[in-house]
């Protein structure tokens, strides 16, 4: 292979691989999506607006309501300190019941309620009371990460 | 009295994966006869202790002994057969055994077939196993022993995760996964034995490549089944969701398929020696990193059992093959020089290379969008997670490249080309792909990613149709014979490269498939009153009555659903919600009608339950998934031939004047190398 071929085809790769470079780096930038725990969103909530979030805590007893005809849902999701209004479409989960732990995947939007495009309820076997003083992060542990199975 | 057994053969495995890693390794070297036997004998051993301790288990899950520890985790008495015979994988410590045995089994069979063959690279590669045995076997042995003895022995249990008894294909994702994952170990084992043995010649290549093909297929096939799985039991209507657990089995399929690919540069043209070491091994370290995320609970899933101390030894392991891997490479970088070099841009060869640079870049997108949570936790503490969103926007182009060299790589001769040789080559397929977007086009289609797809998909089949005409073309002319007879011929003779082509298509059928899929699905959701009926697309919906139903190890609700197709009754589709004693949460069993065309899915997903006089139903017209599956099977057919023996000619005085003639049609003779 001749000289000048070989500079060609190093210069292909090297665009090659800046173009996938690029792709990775816009790719991750846009779709990292942020766990926030009510007091974390509301502490933060005019930079977060409109981005797509994770809202973590537990829903707040008495705050469900859901119309079967519309499918839309609502609810409130709580900490120890803050309080964050949901609002979704479409039936709730089997075991959505007041006072347990939900990861809610949608945006925060200007009007202070956020969008749920997506509802997990975090299944563990016993009831847990609404807490006190957890962390964030460990409010983070118990809700995403699970310590038994599935 | 089963818990004596297992731990017994247990520990006769873990020691003779010991013997047979100094053995082997010392064998190798001193290349005594007596040491090369030992080796073998060893193998077999640790295959037969693993095969003792598998059957105690099974004998204990079989008769619920539930003074085995792990039985008493996963066990009960309600649970049907089929799912209590399986549940051997369905948590950590049996599914480690599992593991293990599949393990011994490779070690067992390379070790049969090879009894009489490439003894300076099979003693080698049997301790390699070995070494990797007794890490899994000495798991087996302390920190995940499924024989651990429970006392008072419990009158029953609790059951397996009623995930994982929900489906029929459990049976097949598990194994079909494990067989993948672990036979992955087999190439690593003769390239750390090459380097050992310092034989760093294409032998260890060819010796490896069925036991490369065959554990590639396994995880191809292991890989759709979990989607088909996730398809028929989450409920959600998709097959795919880029779970990290998905990932983890994803990435060594990645490098796995860069490797069978880079390996024919190799054979053909002595190039490429480090780099084909250094794909194995990263796609066996892939596999144990797969391993480690699905076993270590770093991760939420589920598929994640998590058990504290397992995760730290997966880790350590991990970085001892990896430092290890790397010092034997430094070590023998002298026998490492390839010989070849690229003669021309545009060539097969070059083609691979491209192909293998896409790959890793796949393999690290993958990789980094997987970890990356856990990375940003670690430096400054954000929890962040990364979606779907990312691996499509990035994946999807990268896959799209790889569909198009899928068609240039197999119609491009080795070495060097002409320009004319290549519009002879290319212009037809250039064609029928510029028809099918144009197609595609006055159809409506407007969305480029999918356009795309068509169009390469059209591009690669019919490189791929060209090639087998030629084939037959050449075979008629040399053996005289019937097209079909030809047909039959260059697939039993040439069984390699014919299969690759068959994998080839049923590659393009699940590309295209994923691309349709993902592009019109549609659905909607709706609570309906009995007698109600719900639109969507031509499909008509009405709901007619909640049942519920007693099972011996389950309680089921089903919603019964008449569905119309433009007017016409279909029949009833039953979706349904069970609850399991040990699950708070109801496991769905979505309802699925599939005809080639699209499948139509319903999920229940609330019902009125005290007078079951409504219930909310999510319906999805999903177009174009029964071909994925379709898909996997052809694969799966195609890399069945490719590592059937082939049918040596039976007329050898013929073969130079084939080969001679078959060079002019395109030579398949000469490039009797694919996959």
């Amino acid at each position: 292979m001749g000289r000048s071929k070989k500079l060609w085809a190093g210069l292909g790769i090297v665009a090659i691989v800046a173009a996938i470079a690029v792709l990775i780096v816009g790719g991750l930038s846009e779709n990292v999506v942020y766990f926030l725990t009510p007091s974390e969103l509301q502490a933060r909530a005019a930079d977060v607006v409109d981005q797509p979030l994770r809202l973590g805590g537990q829903v707040k007893p008495g705050s469900r309501s859901w119309n079967a005809e519309t499918l839309d849902l609502r609810f409130v999701v709580q900490d120890s300190l803050s309080e964050v209004q949901v609002k979704s479409t479409g039936a709730p989960p089997a075991m959505f019941k007041e006072g347990i732990g939900v990861v809610v995947e949608g945006r925060y939007r200007e009007d202070g309620v956020f969008e749920a495009t997506n509802l997990m309820v975090k299944h563990s076997n016993e009831y847990e009371p609404p807490h006190d003083e957890r962390t964030p992060q460990e409010m983070y542990e118990s809700l995403v990460k699970p310590e038994g199975t599935s | 009295m089963l818990n004596i057994i297992g731990s017994a053969a247990v520990t006769a495995a873990l020691l003779g994966a010991l013997a047979v890693a100094v053995v082997g390794v010392v064998a190798g070297f001193s290349r005594r006869p007596a040491l090369i036997r030992a080796a073998r004998y060893g193998t077999y051993f640790i295959f037969g202790a693993m095969t003792v301790a598998v059957a105690a288990m099974e004998t204990a899950l079989l008769t619920h002994d539930f003074s085995v520890e792990y039985v008493a985790k996963v066990g009960s008495r309600e649970t049907p057969l089929y799912y209590t015979a399986i549940s051997l994988w369905s948590s950590l410590e049996g599914s480690i055994l599992f593991w293990g045995w599949i393990l011994a089994g490779y070690g067992a069979l390379v070790a049969f077939v090879n009894r009489r063959s490439l003894s300076r690279l099979v003693p080698f590669a049997e301790g390699v196993m070995g070494i990797v045995g007794i890490f899994f076997f000495g798991l087996l042995a302390t920190a995940a022993s499924p024989f651990g003895e429970v006392f008072p022995v419990p009158a029953n249990g609790p059951g397996p995760n009623p995930l994982l008894q929900n489906h029929p294909l459990m049976g097949l994702h598990p194994p079909m996964l494990y067989l993948g994952y672990v036979g992955l170990a087999v190439p690593f084992s003769f390239a750390i034995g090459a380097l050992l043995a310092g034989k760093l010649d294409e032998e260890w290549i060819r010796a490896t490549r069925r036991w490369t093909v065959a554990p590639w297929a396994f995880l191809s096939v292991g890989i759709l089944a979990g989607g088909w799985w996730s398809y028929e039991v989450l409920g959600w209507g998709g097959y795919w969701a880029w779970d990290p657990v998905e990932n983890a089995s994803f990435l060594p399929w990645l490098t796995a398929t860069a490797f069978l690919h880079s390996v024919m540069v190799q054979e053909r043209r002595g190039m490429l020696k480090t780099w084909n070491l250094s794909l194995i091994i990263g796609t066996f370290l892939l596999t144990l990193f797969g391993t480690f995320l699905t076993r270590s609970g770093i991760l939420d899933s589920v598929h994640a059992f998590t058990e504290g101390v397992i995760g730290p030894l997966f880790l350590a392991f991990i970085a001892i093959v990896m430092v290890a891997s790397l010092v034997l490479i430094a070590w023998r970088s002298d026998r490492l020089y390839a010989p070849g070099s690229l003669d021309a841009v545009v060539s097969k060869e070059s083609s691979f290379i491209l192909n293998n640079l896409v790959f890793v870049a796949f393999t690290f997108t993958v990789l980094l969008g997987t970890t990356f949570p856990l990375i940003v936790e670690a430096v400054n503490g954000n929890r962040v997670s990364v979606g779907p969103p990312y691996f499509n926007m990035v994946t999807v182009p990268l896959g799209l490249l790889l569909l198009f060299l899928m068609g240039v790589g197999p119609a491009l001769p080795w070495r060097r080309t002409t320009a004319e040789r290549i519009r002879g080559a290319f212009w037809l397929p250039t064609a029928v792909g510029s028809i099918v977007l144009v197609v595609g086009l006055l159809l409506g289609v407007r969305r480029v990613y999918p356009l795309l797809t068509f169009a390469f998909a059209g591009f690669v089949m019919t490189t791929i149709v060209e090639e087998f005409r030629k084939g037959v073309q050449a075979r008629r002319r040399i053996a005289g014979v019937s097209s079909v007879r030809a047909f039959g011929q260059i697939l039993t003779r040439n069984s390699r490269r014919y299969g690759g082509y068959i994998v080839h298509t049923g590659i393009v059928i699940i590309i295209v498939a994923l691309a349709i899929s993902g592009s019109w699905r549609f659905e909607r959701e709706a609570t309906l009153r009995s007698g109600e009926a719900m639109l969507l697309g031509a499909y008509g919906i009405r709901f007619d009555e909640v049942w519920g139903r007693e099972e011996p190890q389950r309680f089921v609700v089903g919603a019964t659903l008449t569905v119309f197709h433009e007017g016409e009754e279909l029949g009833p589709m039953q979706p349904r919600m069970n609850y399991y004693p040990n699950s708070e949460q109801p496991i769905a069993t979505p309802a699925v009608r599939s005809s080639l065309k699209e499948d139509l899915y319903l999920t229940l997903m609330s019902f009125d339950a005290e007078e079951g006089a409504h219930a909310t139903v999510r319906a999805i017209v999903n177009p174009a998934v029964p071909w994925l599956w379709i898909g996997g099977m052809i694969v799966a057919l195609g890399a069945i031939l490719a590592v059937a023996p082939q049918r040596k000619s039976r007329r050898p005085e013929f073969v130079p004047a084939a080969a001679a003639v078959a060079t002019e049609a395109a030579s398949p003779k000469e490039e009797a190398v694919t996959v």
